[in-house]
């Protein structure tokens, strides 16, 4: 790896589209496919580039048919090739969500195995930029809840390009999602701390492995996408004060690495969940709840911070009342130190 | 047309696999039934769970796939058992499937509309339409690998009402993909009649607003189906593109077993098993000069492969238990 390589910092949407370019030129049997990722390079940018090295027969723009196309990926899929699919926000799956959960996703369990879905759907989420309940949706327990597909979110642009390559080579249906807020699109605000230094070099990022991304003695903070940047941001604030707070990302939605979070939790006694999507079912409860059955001791009842259970709203003073951040972190980590009354 | 004197390989063929199908059916009818009687309880006996049986549109099946080879692909639909057998599909596995036995073609864990078998490119489903996308997928990766095979996806008359017809339809078109799209009207959605809830008598009549060859075929007669798909189905092979395909066919059977049937018009059945389609087909094929001892040898074959099936169905063992977390995921990667 030269200097340059090693210091070099990529945006999420720059490192998925290296990600992809790369795989391409690897596989030939790697094509992409859904709506503006040919001439545009994807809404969100990470398909930039591709169209020009490789051609319209393996980058594909399709029509705004998206049952149609994730139906054809499946196909392409079970007959050996790797399609990765963008459906451009999550919020678009009440369209197609029969291709992605009644297909897609049990293939290899109703073929016995004999059968795989080797597809990559990348689709966005996540809101705070004012595009209101039908475009800023994060719906990760949605995709969580149902078997039969693995699903991703990184937090950094060098996760990126990791998670990518591991999910065209996984055997399975991944849904690939990135944040708005991390992406490093110039016209929407974008999280620093997403962008980072990518390797030139071909590495994978372990799907179904949370990484510890800050260690702490006091309190665990797990996060996801977004909030991982609101957990780091509440750790340092509060590392003045003398609170040593470990974050982990979770990185991978299904399957939940547990473990991490279990024995990071038997650490510290203390954990603050954080995801932005609807609090009832959601993640920050999963995460919760598998501490909770593990036996770990906790020294504060444990604290999780979602989305309300709300439509998202457009006007900035709603959304962001109603968003996580990291003062909301902050706060809850407070509670979470309070001196237990006795 | 079919000559008087049409004594070509494939139309015995044809005639077998309708046999095959409908033995098929006729064996599942008592199997089913068991555990299930005086009280009708979808749980109970060796196969529970819905049950689509077939009879009366095995021409559509054995038309089409006569033109096919096993690495050509077929999606069916929920009411697959005469496509599976005229696709090939391993019958001892898919007969032990749909007794839910650990050497079914996924171990028990489908059942009989979720039928794949790789060997021979075949899959249904149990969601109407859904196979569409997958089949345009199948044709699309033969093309872009430049291959020569083509994909072939069966769907009922109400799947074109359904959005995923419509999205296949306009993307195959736009992508010129090797497949062709087989309705087989039964004239009935459940219970729902095509007339009350169809706008236009033909869906045939459809593909034209995607820019494919849409063919209507009436008669529910497997010479005629022959031709018709021989067409499309050289059509797609040489990269002329898609076609849509409506069969008008008949469905002998309710819409699963157990289906009282009410919402059909006083005789209908009657009058449709007059015309059953397998008889019909064997005079013809006597008329035309096949041997009655040829035709007696296709059904003893048929009826002999039926019977096998199902003795290894039965003599299957039960899946283990645990057996219900495997192949959730597909282990390993691509190197």
């Amino acid at each position: 790896m030269t200097q340059q390589a090693a210091t070099r910092k990529l945006t999420i949407a720059k490192s998925m589209a290296e990600a992809l370019s790369q795989e391409m030129e690897r596989d030939p049997d790697v094509l992409v496919m859904g709506e503006d990722i040919g001439k545009l390079g994807g809404v969100f940018g990470n398909t930039a580039g591709l169209l020009d090295s490789f051609g319209p027969e393996r980058v594909r723009d399709t029509p705004i048919s998206e049952t149609g196309f994730i139906g054809t990926a499946v196909g392409m899929a079970a007959a050996g090739m790797r399609p990765v699919v963008e459906l451009m926000f999550v919020d678009f799956f009440g369209v197609c969500m029969d291709a992605i959960y009644n297909l897609a996703a049990k293939q290899s369990y109703f073929s016995g195995g004999s059968v795989t879905c080797p597809m990559v759907l990348m689709t966005s989420v996540g809101g705070g930029y004012g595009d209101a309940g039908q475009h800023s949706q994060s719906l990760y327990a949605t995709f969580g809840h149902l078997p039969g597909m693995k699903v991703v979110i990184p937090s950094t642009a060098r996760d990126a390009k990791g998670l990518m390559l591991a999910a065209i080579r996984d055997e399975n249906p991944i849904i690939f999602m990135y944040h708005k807020a991390l992406q490093g699109m110039g016209w929407l605000g974008t999280e620093p701390g997403a962008i980072t230094p990518v390797p030139e070099e071909d590495y994978e990022v372990p799907i179904g492995k949370a990484n510890v991304v800050r260690e702490g003695e006091d309190i665990t903070l797990v996060g996801l996408g977004a909030t991982v940047h609101h957990c780091l941001a509440a750790a340092n604030q509060l590392a003045s004060k003398g609170v040593s707070s470990e974050v982990i990302d979770i990185r991978t939605i299904s399957p939940l690495d547990r473990t991490t979070i279990i024995a990071s939790t038997r650490k510290t006694g203390r954990i603050v969940a954080v995801d932005d999507d609807y609090l009832s079912y959601g993640v920050s409860g999963e995460v919760i709840a598998s501490v909770c059955e593990a036996g770990v001791p906790l020294r504060a009842p444990p604290e999780r911070i979602s989305f309300p259970d709300i439509p998202i709203p457009f006007s900035p003073a709603l959304e962001h009342f109603v968003l996580p951040n990291s003062d909301k972190v902050i706060a809850a980590i407070n509670r979470a130190l309070e001196p237990v009354n006795g | 047309m079919t000559e008087a004197s049409d004594n070509r390989p494939h139309r015995i063929l044809m005639y077998e696999n309708m046999v095959k199908s409908r033995y098929f059916e006729d064996a599942i009818k008592p199997a089913y039934l068991e555990g299930k009687q005086p009280l009708f309880n979808m749980a109970k006996g060796p196969i529970p769970g819905e049950m689509h049986l077939s009879d009366g549109q095995e021409p559509c099946a054995v038309g089409v796939c006569a033109h096919l080879q096993p690495e050509d692909t077929v999606t069916a639909t929920h009411r697959p058992h005469h496509i599976a057998i005229a696709k090939g599909v391993d019958l001892n596995a898919m007969a032990a499937e749909i007794f839910g036995k650990k050497t079914g073609l996924s171990g028990g864990r489908g059942g009989h509309m979720h039928l794949f078998d790789p060997a021979v490119n075949f899959a249904c489903s149990g969601i109407i339409a859904q196979g569409m996308g997958p089949a345009v997928g199948a044709a699309m990766a033969a093309k872009m690998r430049g291959q020569n095979s083509v994909a072939v996806a069966f769907i009922g008359e109400g799947a074109a009402n359904q959005g995923a017809f419509h999205e296949t339809l306009n993307l195959a078109a736009v992508w010129n993909a090797p497949v062709v799209f087989v309705i087989e009207d039964n004239s009935y959605g459940i219970s729902v009649s095509k007339a009350d809830c169809t706008a236009i008598a033909r869906n045939s009549d459809r593909a034209a607003a995607y820019g494919m060859p849409g063919i209507h075929v009436e008669g529910n007669d497997p010479d005629t189906i022959y031709d018709a798909a021989g067409e499309a189905i050289a059509r797609a092979r040489s990269g002329g593109g898609p076609s849509l395909i409506e069969i008008e066919t008949t469905r002998l059977e309710g819409h699963f077993m157990g289906d009282a049937e009410a919402y059909r018009p006083e005789g209908e059945v009657e009058r449709l098993r007059e015309a059953d389609p397998i008889p019909a087909y064997r005079s013809r094929l006597e008329a035309d000069g096949i041997s009655a001892a040829d035709l007696d040898g296709a059904e003893a074959e048929a009826r002999s492969v039926v019977e096998a099936a199902f003795a290894f169905a039965r003599g299957s063992d039960l899946p283990e238990p645990e057996d219900a977390f495997e192949t959730v995921f597909t282990a390993g990667k691509r190197a």
